[in-house]
């Protein structure tokens, strides 16, 4: 039996030392035993002759994963007597099994991985559950310096974590001085360097604070007694913690009141309505209620209506209803399809990228879209939820007829003289039949109200097209439309 | 009015706060107090310093400014009709209160809501108010959540993002034409308006390439939203729907399912009953599916009847037995994507077994050892030495996974 002696319990650079010794001499993991000084023997329940190194070709070194010296670092850390073994025995399986750090499911590996959870948890619930108590110093043991503030907890910690999560408070209370002292050690942040010390007994911590009673008002008012869910605070808030949590007293009395709590709100009859600030009640959102059956000939009023549409669901699932923008008595008077995206949030027209098309392709054939009024077929973004994002849908025929209602309206306010109507869509719904975009394309046709309309395809098309030489082609296309569109104004 | 001293304030302000279900303090940018002037650090993970006995975790300190409302909603306990004491802080008290708790380690920052007063726009620059001291002030660099009020001008949203981690506007019912009966004071158009400005502010504070100097922070955490469950009649199907909608069109972080609660002094349009936390649970399940397992929203009304979802069973397993022509999956060959929709395997266990097929083939203790239980999973998978043979497809395979119903036990207190 091969036995090396640890300086402390969390001795990583000692165990790292005769593991590595142990294991270039061919000592077998059941023959080898690491003992902390001071502390408790590990490792083999006789202490006999195990076996002797193993005739095994000698290496004369060797390298190991990192992973493995990352997950060694950590269950150093843990409570259990056999940490030491358990490493051992993975350090010795990865001479034949290099990839064995890969293999989580391998017994030992899932071993160790449930060790470096249950040490990452302790140094999560540390982070979580110590509490300061303010004291003024010089009143404590251990604290130098000059007078002032001192912040003191006394915590148990699961797992052996206080240098781990020591850093952790140095970042969060850089500017406070506070001691965290535990059975097994303490550490001290003066404001500039973290020190540690020995361990500390719970009567060399403060007795209490001022704001626990604060605390505990909170802790007490924030629980929702008709929520009951003990078998879940346990689990989140292990009770070996409560003896120094001072919010963790409230607990039993809570949960003892908690049922009749409840019950009593559940069968007491609805109280008469309090009076005194009734008068005081703000008036309703939608007074007037909804009325998409306007007509009107002001467009700020129009676009108040659309906002209550209610002709067809697509409302629902949008931000808002988009209206048309541009000056009454536009000549031009574009109609796209529907809001997008972005038009959706913003509550304008062609602002995303199919715009930024638009307005290009506006410049160069020389109209300025200020003078242009610009709305769409459909006026709610048809839409199906993809995780963050949203996708565009077609509006069907049903749609675009129940929203015309509100295009008619445009057009009697606007009276262009030229509509120009992009993609399919929108040349149903300016010309009330189904059109070929491709063979109507560029044409002037005209209209029941004496003006003209004219097809061309929508920006969002050159969007989509995927090589370069298609896009230019398109794009000089969809300019030459809009040129011709500029000649019959 | 005499007045109240800061304690009695406290639980007045907490106990009205305390139907909001969001707790979260994560998500946020890294930050620390080194080298500043004053205390706090955010570090990606939120941490719940303590649960109360309802389960849920106390992260923030979570108070109204106020519980005087202008509002009606019958719904809630801080209703103008409602009979309950009223209350308010002034900012100061506020800021104090967070930083006395934090210095102690007893929340991660600050979760400010409020009753509406005077107005939205007063109300929301009170708010503010709070927010911009705590960090221009006192240097605070911990977590904060404000509450947006949709109302309120959208100049004060964009100075609530520059100083909170996260902002929050509650839909609260599902249905919108709940809202006109129960919150008649609300428009559920200008609450989406208030969070299309929010993601677009957030959009915008994303560093682009060309940008040479970064654009100001903007709620770093993003934006969250609340609906309440169980008190409009709203089935699972559309609450789902919902949440996709919402998800989709505000990039929201989170939708949280607050299951409708009695409280006292309620108003006599809502029956009160116990909160249908079951319902709840499910719903955030769904919404997990959604969120991490590719689940569309259709597919998870596959899985419900009625509209609603099966409270015996969780959603994955519900639309598992209704699509069994899908399994046994092989967990050796698999595609990661049908991985996921095995009942019982999450998203780590699925991504640990992606990588271990490099170096070994799986047997049924391996994936015994990488999930919770293998119970539910064994008849959904081949694996090395295992096939479900006719388990897959038995008849009395839900009846076998359900677990058994247990005891009501009597309260020891």
């Amino acid at each position: 039996m091969a036995t090396a002696e640890l300086a402390h319990e969390t001795d990583f650079d000692g165990w790292r030392e005769a593991a590595r010794r142990f294991r270039l001499s061919g000592v077998e993991p059941a023959g080898a035993r690491f003992v902390v000084v001071g502390g408790e023997a590990s490792g083999s329940l006789f202490d006999g002759e195990g076996p002797g190194p193993s005739d095994l070709p000698r290496e004369s070194a060797f390298t190991v994963p990192k992973a493995f010296v990352d997950v060694a670092r950590e269950v150093m850390l843990h409570r259990s007597a056999d940490r030491f073994d358990l490493l051992y025995r993975i350090l010795w399986r990865l001479r034949d099994e290099p990839d064995l750090m890969k293999v989580t499911s391998d017994a030992d590996v899932a071993d160790a991985l449930e060790r470096v959870r249950n040490v990452s948890r302790a140094a999560h619930k540390m982070k979580a559950f110590v509490r300061f108590r303010l004291v003024q110093a010089p009143a404590v043991a251990g604290v130098g310096g000059e007078p002032g503030d001192v912040y003191v907890a006394w915590f148990e910690p699961a797992h052996r974590v206080l240098e781990k999560t020591a850093p952790f408070f140095v970042r969060r209370f850089a500017n406070m001085r506070w001691s965290i002292l535990t059975p097994e050690g303490s550490a001290f942040w003066d404001g500039e360097a973290l020190t540690t010390g020995p361990g500390a007994r719970p009567e060399d911590a403060p007795r209490d604070d001022e704001m626990e009673a604060f605390w505990k008002t909170y802790y007490a008012s924030t629980f929702n007694p008709a929520r009951l869910k003990t078998k879940t605070m346990q689990g989140e808030m292990p009770r070996r913690y409560w003896k120094n949590l001072p919010e963790a007293s409230l607990i039993p009395e809570l949960i003892a009141a908690s049922r009749d709590r409840t019950e009593t709100m559940v069968d007491r009859a609805p109280s008469a309505p309090n009076l005194k600030l009734a008068g005081a009640v703000a008036p309703d959102a939608r007074l007037g209620g909804l009325d998409d059956g306007r007509v009107t000939s002001d467009p700020t009023e129009l676009s108040q209506a659309i906002q209550g549409c209610r002709r067809c669901p697509l409302w629902r699932d949008a931000t808002q209803g988009v209206c048309g923008v541009g000056p009454v008595g536009a000549k031009l008077m574009i109609v796209g399809e529907q809001p997008g995206d972005q038009e959706d949030l913003a509550g304008l027209p062609f602002v995303g990228p199919a715009g930024q098309v638009l307005d290009a392709a506006l410049q160069e054939a020389g109209i300025d879209r200020s003078d242009v009024y610009v709305t769409n077929a459909v006026k709610h973004f048809k839409h199906e939820p993809r995780g963050q994002r949203r996708l565009h849908k077609t509006p069907n025929a049903g749609e675009v007829t129940a929203c015309r209602w509100w295009l008619d309206q445009e057009r009697a306010i606007v009276r262009p003289r030229l509509t120009l109507a992009l993609g399919a869509t929108a040349a149903f719904a300016v010309l009330n039949q189904k059109v070929a975009v491709t063979k109507t394309r560029g044409e002037p046709l005209p209209l029941p109200d004496g003006s003209r309309a004219m097809v061309t395809v929508h920006p969002s098309y050159l969007l989509r097209l995927p090589d370069e030489a298609a896009k230019a082609r398109e794009r000089a296309a969809f300019v030459r439309d809009l040129i011709r569109a500029r000649g019959l104004l | 009015m005499a007045q109240l001293d800061l304690r009695k304030k406290l639980s007045v302000l907490a106990d009205a706060a305390k139907y909001d279900a969001s707790c979260a303090s994560s998500g946020t940018s890294k930050r620390d107090s080194k080298g500043g002037k004053g205390l706090g650090s955010t570090e990606g993970m939120g941490i719940c310093h303590a649960y109360t006995p309802d389960g849920r975790c106390v992260s923030l300190l979570k108070i109204l400014l106020t519980n005087f409302c202008i509002y009606d909603c019958v719904y809630c306990i801080n209703r103008a009709s409602s009979n309950v004491q009223r209350a308010r802080f002034n900012v100061d008290e506020v800021v104090e209160l967070t930083l006395n708790f934090y210095r102690r380690n007893y929340i991660e920052g600050l979760f400010l809501s409020s009753g509406i007063i005077r107005s939205g726009d007063y109300t929301m620059e009170q708010m503010v108010l709070v927010a911009k001291k705590l960090r221009e002030e006192h240097d605070f660099r911990g977590y904060i959540h404000l509450k947006l009020i949709p109302e309120a001008d959208p100049k004060l949203v964009e100075q609530a993002g520059l100083y909170a981690d996260r902002l929050s506007a509650n839909v609260e019912l599902p249905r919108d034409e709940a809202m006109g009966r129960f919150a008649p004071q609300k428009d559920v158009g200008v609450i989406k308006k208030a969070m299309a400005d929010v993601r677009r502010s957030v959009e915008a504070a994303r560093p682009q390439k060309k940008d040479r100097a970064r654009p100001p922070k903007f709620a770093p955490a993003g934006q969250s939203t609340q609906l309440i469950i169980g008190a409009d009649g709203a089935p699972d199907t559309e609450i789902i729907d919902r949440s996709a909608a919402l998800y989709g069109g505000y990039g929201l972080r989170r939708v949280y399912y607050s299951a409708f609660s009695p409280i006292p002094d309620s108003s006599a349009a809502l029956p009160l009953s116990k909160p249908p936390l079951m319902r709840e649970h499910r719903l955030y399940q769904a919404d997990w599916l959604m969120r991490f397992y590719g689940f569309s929203p259709p597919e998870i009304g596959e899985a419900t009847t009625g509209g609603m979802l099966d409270l015996a069973i969780d959603p994955k397993l519900a639309w598992a037995l209704n699509r069994r022509e899908r399994f046994p999956v092989n967990v050796n060959t698999a595609a990661r994507e049908d991985l996921l929709r095995v009942p019982g395997l999450g998203v780590k266990s699925v991504n640990r077994m992606i990588s271990i097929r490099r170096y070994r083939t799986l047997r049924l203790e391996d994936v015994a050892r990488l999930c919770r239980g293998i119970d539910k999973v064994r008849p959904f998978i081949t694996a090395l030495d295992w096939t479900p043979g006719g388990l897959t497809d038995a008849v009395d395979l839900r009846a076998r996974l359900v677990p058994e119903p247990k005891a009501v036990q009597l309260s020891l207190f």
